[in-house]
C-alpha cells in the first residue's frame, strides 16, 4: 500500500482550565489524547463520536487552527506541525474545513460570488477573470445558478448555504478537506442532497475527507474507515464493516444500540447504558469508559489499554476484555424495513 | 373517543414582511394512554401547534385564525385565562427542546421544584420537599439529596431534561407534550430519556405527543404519527402503517433520504430537490408541489383534503402512491 496522505501520530491536545480571583490554572481539559490514525488518498475517514470527545478538536489542530501540545500531522511527507506560519500558509490551500453552521460560517456582507473567490484572491491564483471563471465553475458544481453571484447569504436557505461552503473550501483545489459535521444544521430532506453532492465531488476531483460527525447513520453512509473517540481517545477504529457489523468495543456497541432504529418492529431491542460522559478535566483512570462499562472489572481502571489489533486488518480495539466479551457484543445485523 | 382533537386549527404569524401562515389547517387526534408522533423539518408548524394546545402562542405577533382544540368536550382556545393554570398543570404539562433555557438560572432546583409543589397541592415545606426528592428519584436522578441543593447550570443536559420531566409530572397530566426533547442531547443520554418517558407514561397511563424531526425516534417511541409539511398534516397513520406502506410523496420522499443502515456511498440516496417553501407566501394548492415528482395541474390549483385511504391512515395528496412493491 502506498503511503497515507494523512498520517496523525500521538497528538497530544490538553487546555488549561483557569479559575479563582487569579485566574490560576485548576487542570487541564483533556480534549485529544495520544491519538493516532492514517488516511489512505481519496477515502473518507468517519470520525464519530458524542459532544465534547474532542473530534472537532482534533480536526482544528490537524489544520492548525489549534496548536497540539505534541505529536506529529504528516501530511504528504511533511510534518505540517513543524511548519512555520508562512509555510503553513502555502500548505493550507491543500487543506481545507467545511463548518457545521452554514448560518454563521459565511460572511453576511459578501455577496456569493466574493465569497466563493476570496480564497483564489488571499492566495493570489489567477487573474480575476480567471477568479471568476473559476467561481461559476465550481458553482455549477455545487448546483448553484450562477445568476445567483450577487446575492447575499441570507438570501438562501441552508442547504444553499452549505454548498456555497463547499464551493469556497473546494476553490483551492484542496486535496484533503475536513468537514465537521456538515450536515447537523440541514434539514433532513437536504441533508441527502448534501451527502450525494460530496460523494460526487469526491469521485470526480479525487478527494480525501476526515468526516467529523455525531450522527452514525450518515458517517456509516460516507465513510471507508471509522474512528470512534471516547473522552479525547480513539477507541475503536477499523475498516467501516468490521466496525459497525462487529463492534469490539463496549462503547461502539452502545452508540450503534443507541442510534434510533428506523424500523418499528424493531424497538426495544437494546437497553440504554447508565449513566453519562465524564468530565475531560479529570477523566476516570484506566479506561476512560470503565463507570458506564458493563463489561468493566477492577483490572480495567489501572491502565489505559492501548489501541491493539483485532480480528480483521485494520481492526483496532481500545479494550483489555475484547476477546472474552466478543460473543456478547454480537448482535444480528440490523435490517431496515422502511420503504 | 379521543383525549385531545385538534380541528382545522390556523395560527398564522404578523411579521414586518408579511403574514406568515405557520399552521394552516391542522387536523388531529391524541387517544388516551397512546403516544402520536409528529414529525416534519424545521419551521413546518410542530411547535406553534404544541403551543397552541398550551395556550401559549404569543399573540401578537401570532393569531389563532380558526380551529378548535377539543379537550374533554371543551375547546381549549375558548377557556377563560383564569382556568388556564389548572389546565396547563394538570391536564396538560409540556416540555421544550433546550432544557438549558428552560430553568431558571438563579434558582437551585429544590426551590423550582418546591414552589411548584406548594402551589399546586397546597401542602408545607417539608411535604413539597419530600414530594420533590421522590420524583427525582422516579426519574433516575442519582443522589437527589445533593441535587436539591444544585443550580440548573451545574447539571448536565440529560439531568436537566430529567428534571423538567420530573417536573411535569408531579401533577399527574393526562396528555405530555415533548417538543425535541432529546434534541440537544448526545444519543446514549436521548436513549436514557426516551425509555424513562415511555416507562412513565406507561406508569401513570398517560398519552404522549412527542415532537421530533427525526424518524428513527418516532419508530422507536410512537404508535400513531402525523406527518406535518409546511404548515399542513399530509399523512396521519399508525406507525407500522407509515413506516411499511406510506403514501403521501412527502413522507416517502422523507424517509428514503435518511439512509439506511448498511447502505454506503456507491448508491446515490433518493433525495427531494429543492427546499422547504417560505410561509410567507405558500405555493397554490398543495405546498408540496413544487417539489414533488408526481405533481399534475390539478396540484397547482386545488389543495388536497386530508381524506382516509384506510383504516386509520388518511393522507393530503390528489394522486397517492400505491403501495410500495
Ligand atoms: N413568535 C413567532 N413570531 C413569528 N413567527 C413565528 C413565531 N413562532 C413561530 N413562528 C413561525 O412559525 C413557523 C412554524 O414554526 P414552528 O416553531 O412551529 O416550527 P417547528 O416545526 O417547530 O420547527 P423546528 O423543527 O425548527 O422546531 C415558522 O415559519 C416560524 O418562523
Ligand atoms: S397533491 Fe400533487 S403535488 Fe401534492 S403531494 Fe400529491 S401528487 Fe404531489
Ligand atoms: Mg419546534
Amino acid at each position: 500500500m502506498s503511503a497515507p496522505l494523512l498520517d496523525v501520530r500521538n497528538v497530544l491536545k490538553r487546555y488549561p482550565v483557569r479559575g479563582g480571583v487569579f485566574g490560576r490554572t485548576r487542570g487541564e481539559v483533556h480534549a485529544v489524547e495520544d491519538v493516532s490514525f492514517t488516511l489512505a488518498k481519496g477515502e473518507t475517514l468517519g470520525l464519530v463520536g458524542e459532544s465534547g470527545c474532542g473530534k472537532s478538536t482534533l480536526g482544528r489542530t490537524i489544520i492548525r487552527l489549534e496548536e497540539a501540545n505534541s505529536g506529529g500531522v504528516n501530511f504528504d511527507g511533511e510534518d505540517l506541525l513543524a511548519l512555520s506560519r508562512k509555510e503553513l500558509f502555502e500548505r493550507r490551500r491543500h487543506l481545507q474545513m467545511i463548518f457545521q453552521d452554514p448560518y454563521s460560517s459565511l460572511n453576511p456582507r459578501m455577496t456569493l460570488g466574493e465569497i466563493v473567490r476570496e480564497p483564489l484572491a488571499i492566495h493570489r491564483i489567477g487573474n480575476r477573470k480567471q477568479q471568476l471563471e473559476e467561481v461559476t465553475m465550481l458553482l455549477e458544481k455545487v448546483g448553484m445558478k450562477p445568476e445567483m453571484i450577487d446575492r447575499y447569504p441570507h438570501e438562501f436557505s441552508g442547504g444553499q448555504r452549505q454548498r456555497i461552503g463547499i464551493a469556497r473550501a473546494l476553490a483551492l483545489r484542496p486535496r484533503l478537506v475536513i468537514a465537521d459535521e456538515p450536515m447537523s444544521a440541514l434539514d433532513v430532506s437536504v441533508q441527502a442532497q448534501v451527502l450525494n453532492l460530496m460523494v460526487s465531488l469526491q469521485r470526480e476531483l479525487d478527494l480525501t475527507y476526515l468526516f467529523i460527525s455525531h450522527d452514525l447513520t450518515v458517517v456509516e453512509y460516507i465513510s471507508d474507515t471509522i474512528a470512534v473517540m471516547y473522552l479525547g481517545r480513539i477507541v475503536e477504529t477499523g475498516p467501516k464493516r468490521a466496525v459497525f457489523d462487529a463492534p469490539a468495543h463496549p462503547y461502539t456497541r452502545a452508540l450503534i444500540d443507541a442510534a434510533p432504529v428506523r424500523d418499528p418492529r424493531l424497538r426495544g431491542a437494546s437497553h440504554p447504558i447508565r449513566g453519562e460522559t465524564p468530565s475531560p478535566i479529570n477523566p476516570p483512570p484506566g479506561c476512560a469508559f470503565h463507570p458506564r462499562c458493563p463489561f468493566a472489572i477492577d483490572r480495567c481502571k489501572e491502565a489505559i489499554p492501548p489501541l491493539e489489533a483485532h480480528d480483521s486488518p485494520g481492526h483496532r480495539v481500545a479494550c483489555i476484555r475484547r476477546e472474552e466479551i466478543a460473543g456478547e457484543l454480537k448482535r444480528p445485523a440490523v435490517v431496515s424495513a422502511s420503504p | 373517543m379521543a383525549l385531545l382533537s385538534i380541528r382545522g386549527l390556523k395560527v398564522h404569524f404578523q411579521t414586518e414582511l408579511g403574514v406568515n401562515q405557520a399552521v394552516d389547517g391542522v387536523s388531529l387526534d391524541v387517544e388516551p394512554g397512546r403516544t402520536l408522533g409528529i414529525v416534519g423539518e424545521s419551521g413546518c408548524g410542530k411547535s406553534v401547534t404544541a403551543l397552541s394546545v398550551m395556550r401559549l402562542v404569543p399573540c401578537p405577533p401570532g393569531r389563532i385564525v380558526s380551529g378548535e382544540i377539543l379537550w374533554n368536550d371543551r375547546d381549549v382556545l375558548k377557556l377563560p385565562e383564569k382556568e388556564l393554570p389548572e389546565f396547563r398543570g394538570r391536564e396538560v404539562a409540556m416540555i421544550f427542546q433546550d432544557p438549558m433555557t428552560s430553568l431558571n438560572p438563579v434558582f437551585t432546583i429544590e426551590r423550582l421544584m418546591c414552589e411548584v409543589i406548594v402551589r399546586r397541592f397546597g401542602v408545607g415545606k417539608v411535604e413539597a420537599r419530600k414530594r420533590a426528592l421522590a420524583a427525582l428519584t422516579t426519574v433516575g436522578i442519582p443522589d437527589p439529596e445533593t441535587r436539591l441543593g444544585s443550580y440548573p447550570h451545574e447539571l448536565s443536559g440529560g439531568m436537566k431534561q430529567r428534571i423538567l420531566i420530573a417536573m411535569a409530572l408531579l401533577c399527574e397530566p393526562k396528555l405530555l407534550i415533548a417538543d425535541e426533547p432529546t434534541t440537544a442531547l448526545d444519543v446514549t443520554i436521548q436513549k436514557q430519556i426516551l425509555h424513562l418517558m415511555k416507562d412513565l407514561q406507561q406508569k401513570n397511563k398517560m398519552a404522549l405527543l412527542l415532537i421530533t424531526h427525526d424518524i428513527g425516534v418516532i419508530a422507536e417511541t410512537c404508535d400513531d404519527v402525523a406527518v406535518m409539511y409546511a404548515g399542513r398534516v399530509v399523512e396521519c397513520a399508525s406507525v407500522h402503517a407509515l413506516f411499511s406502506h406510506n403514501r403521501h410523496p412527502y413522507t416517502r420522499g422523507l424517509f428514503n433520504s435518511v439512509p439506511k443502515r448498511g447502505l454506503s456511498k456507491e448508491t446515490p440516496l433518493p433525495s427531494i430537490e429543492g427546499s422547504v417553501p417560505s410561509l410567507l407566501n405558500p405555493p397554490k394548492g398543495c405546498r408540496f408541489a413544487p417539489r414533488c415528482f408526481r405533481r399534475q395541474d390539478r396540484c397547482t390549483v386545488d389543495d388536497p383534503q386530508l381524506l382516509p385511504v384506510a383504516d386509520k391512515h388518511t393522507v393530503a395528496c390528489h394522486f397517492p402512491l400505491e403501495d410500495p412493491a
